[in-house]
């Protein structure tokens, strides 16, 4: 089996691609709808109803794709430049984290700001505690060649645990009857709803303008080309001019302040404190939704939004039928495989000859 | 002080020690093989979920637990033979489709499970291997065969790394897969062979969880062993003798955090204990990344004809 390079290829195909390796991810998927004992066109039918068919329904995927936008961007933009962030849920939590010691810790000091000044300083405490959460495994990996994708899982692991710690101890909510929550974030500092009676908040403004952002960021400017130029080949940027060590950081402060800033957007629109389980892994799928897009910054709305109405759609369809909620996680999972195969088709032709 | 002497002097410490280590040194040799032949294998985390699982779900059914083990490797072969078509086969990312399998198989794993027992709040449970006890070697006595097992693989997989045609052209497909070829080593066949070797010992790693340390499945319950099997093959320098030894390091720490824990008069909270083992492999990888000896094919797919 040998693969050749097709000379082009078609932005129709490039589309097409991802929508028929989920399509095929669903069908493949119906052998376990048949393994749990639930019959496949009804399941799915609930499946997508409770993702897209209805007015709630659309609210509660939209909250979810809210911080898997961000998530995917966080992962688009590390990815561009062959930075492997893996660390999106760690700097979620820590962002999350900023957040709420800038917005939340200072009732009672005697210390007080407009919120129209601290809901600013909030944002940014959180961008730059993700951010600061990647500088160190880019630039470990740019000056000493240590894999950052090790150094950023692991560095989930330990900003969890301190996570835990701080919430077991200086930032624990006295009032919350034991729980391991952090205190709230003022009121005032909380997010809008978009649509009354639901919980969709204004954070989808956010994510959405900072999609449309990043894109033009890559589109119309001199980072977006030198980031490209990292990530197809770090070698000849460097040789062509390009300042490889200073763009790599710049991706890193900009991969790392996205996640933050899905953490303090989670806190400010949903929760308004933090929790040790806030986050169902928003980190690590935002990988995934990257992928579906293609590293396309546009196309990790569309992405965000498909993914969060599967993950809210198994809730209702496994209440309804009894499969497990995890069949939406291995859709997402087997998606990103199955893309992954398909887009490389749409560049290579696959030949196979002795 | 007196305390930490009366932990090391405690023989049940050691005990442990060689316990925690038993599932790392699996998981690194597998590792290690895949990354020898210039392949890595993110998969790792998710293989070792699925082999734990299906290990444990076989001796549930009936099976004998040495089967139970051997499914597990078998489920590794499974997700290794994937993680061979895409990243030999495809020349696909090897980062990305080695997440992309631990989220696959972990996924796969907790659904396989749900859907066996729909109902249950307490974990059902199996009869785990038992311990040598008739082995007249202190500790070594108090563990189970897979234990031993492991340990007899390390020099195992090193004999054959270094002593075989088979290790040599392993070893040529990860450093210089151009000279491998043109010695009429099949490099995509021995990349393939290394993967699927490697995701066998990964999977068996996971089983050891459920069939030996613990009688029941739990979420979570690998809980980033694999991505520190991941760190202590950089920290191995590749070699089996050192994965080893880093193994058991770092199981050394680990269970002096959970005594140190257990002690009582901590005087710091327990997470930071926890931390520890996840900050000394960051800072293994720091200090052995300068002299590190990488694999000079490792992460770089190889098409035959090409350049």
């Amino acid at each position: 089996m040998r693969l050749e390079r097709r000379h082009e290829t078609s932005r129709a195909a490039l589309v097409l691609a991802p929508i028929g390796a989920v399509a095929f991810t669903m069908a493949v998927s119906a052998l376990l709808v048949l393994w749990a004992g639930a019959p496949v066109g009804r399941t799915y039918a609930l499946l997508l109803q409770g993702g897209f068919g209805s007015v709630f329904a659309w609210s509660e995927t939209l909250t979810r794709a809210i911080p898997l936008i961000l998530t995917g961007l966080a992962a688009t933009v590390a990815f561009k430049a062959r930075l492997f962030n893996i660390g999106a849920e760690g700097q979620l939590y820590a962002g999350a984290l900023a957040a709420v010691a800038v917005g939340g810790m200072h009732g009672g000091t005697g210390f007080e700001l407009s919120p129209w000044l601290l809901f600013p300083l909030m944002m940014l405490a959180a961008a730059v505690a993700g951010a600061l959460m990647l500088l160190g495994p880019a630039l470990m990996k740019n000056k000493l060649g240590v894999d950052e994708v090790v150094t950023t899982l692991l560095i989930n692991f330990i900003v969890l645990l301190g996570v835990s710690a701080l919430l077991d101890g200086p930032m624990k909510d006295p009032t919350a009857m034991g729980w391991p929550q952090s205190v709230s974030l003022q009121s005032d500092l909380e997010l809008g709803k978009l649509i009354a009676q639901t919980r969709v908040h204004t954070g989808l403004l956010w994510a959405v303008s900072l999609a449309v952002i990043v894109w033009a960021l890559f589109k119309y400017t001199v980072l977006g080309f030198d980031i490209r130029a990292v990530g197809a080949n770090a070698r000849a940027a460097a040789f062509a001019g390009v300042p490889v060590t200073r763009t790599v950081v710049m991706v890193a402060l900009l991969s790392g302040a996205l996640a933050g800033l899905a953490g303090a957007i989670e806190v400010a629109g949903r929760t308004s404190y933090v929790t040790l389980d806030m986050s169902p892994g928003y980190g690590y799928t935002g990988i995934v939704i990257a992928m579906l897009a293609g590293l396309h910054p546009l196309g990790v709305i569309a992405a965000g939004v498909f993914v969060a109405g599967v993950l809210v759609g198994a809730d209702t369809m496994s209440r309804a039928v009894g499969v497990p909620t995890y069949i939406a996680d291995v859709i997402v999972a087997a998606s990103l495989i199955a893309v992954l195969v398909a887009t490389l088709l749409t560049q290579y032709r696959v030949r196979m000859k002795k | 002080m007196t305390d930490l002497l009366d932990i090391l002097a405690n023989p049940s410490f050691w005990v442990a020690v060689l316990r925690i280590a038993t599932p790392l040194i699996l998981g690194t040799l597998g590792v290690l093989l895949c990354e020898r032949a210039g392949v890595l294998n993110l998969g790792i985390e998710g293989i070792m979920v699925a082999g734990a699982f299906t290990g444990w779900l076989a001796v549930y059914a009936g099976a004998p637990l040495w089967v139970g083990v051997g499914v597990a490797a078998l489920t590794g072969m499974v997700f290794g033979l994937l993680h061979a078509f895409l990243t030999v086969g495809l020349a696909l990312s090897q980062h990305v489709s080695g997440l992309g399998i631990t989220l696959l198989a972990t996924a796969l794993s907790y659904f396989g499970y749900r859907v066996s027992f729909p109902k249950v709040n307490t974990p059902p449970t199996i009869t785990p291997f038992a311990p040598m006890d008739w082995l007249p070697v202190p500790i070594l006595n108090a563990q189970t065969a897979l234990t031993l097992f492991a340990l007899l693989l390390v020099p195992v997989v090193g004999w054959v790394l270094y002593r075989t045609p088979l290790g040599l052209a392993l070893r040529m497909a990860g450093e210089n897969p151009q000279a491998a070829e043109s010695q009429g080593v099949s490099v995509a066949a021995t990349r393939t062979g290394a993967i699927v070797a490697g995701s066998a010992l990964m999977g068996m790693a996971g089983s050891f969880l459920t069939l030996s340390a613990f009688n029941a499945f739990f979420f979570n319950m690998v809980n980033g062993r694999g991505w520190i099997c991941v760190a202590l093959v950089v920290f191995a320098s590749w070699r089996p003798g050192k994965a080893l030894l880093g193994a058991l390091l770092f199981a050394f720490f680990d269970a002096l955090q959970l005594r140190l824990q257990q002690s009582g008069d901590a005087v710091l909270p327990y997470q930071l204990y926890l931390m520890l083992p996840y900050l000394l492999s960051i800072l293994a990888l720091v200090l052995v990344a300068r002299k590190a000896s990488y694999p000079q094919a490792l992460m770089k797919p190889y098409r035959k004809g090409e350049r």
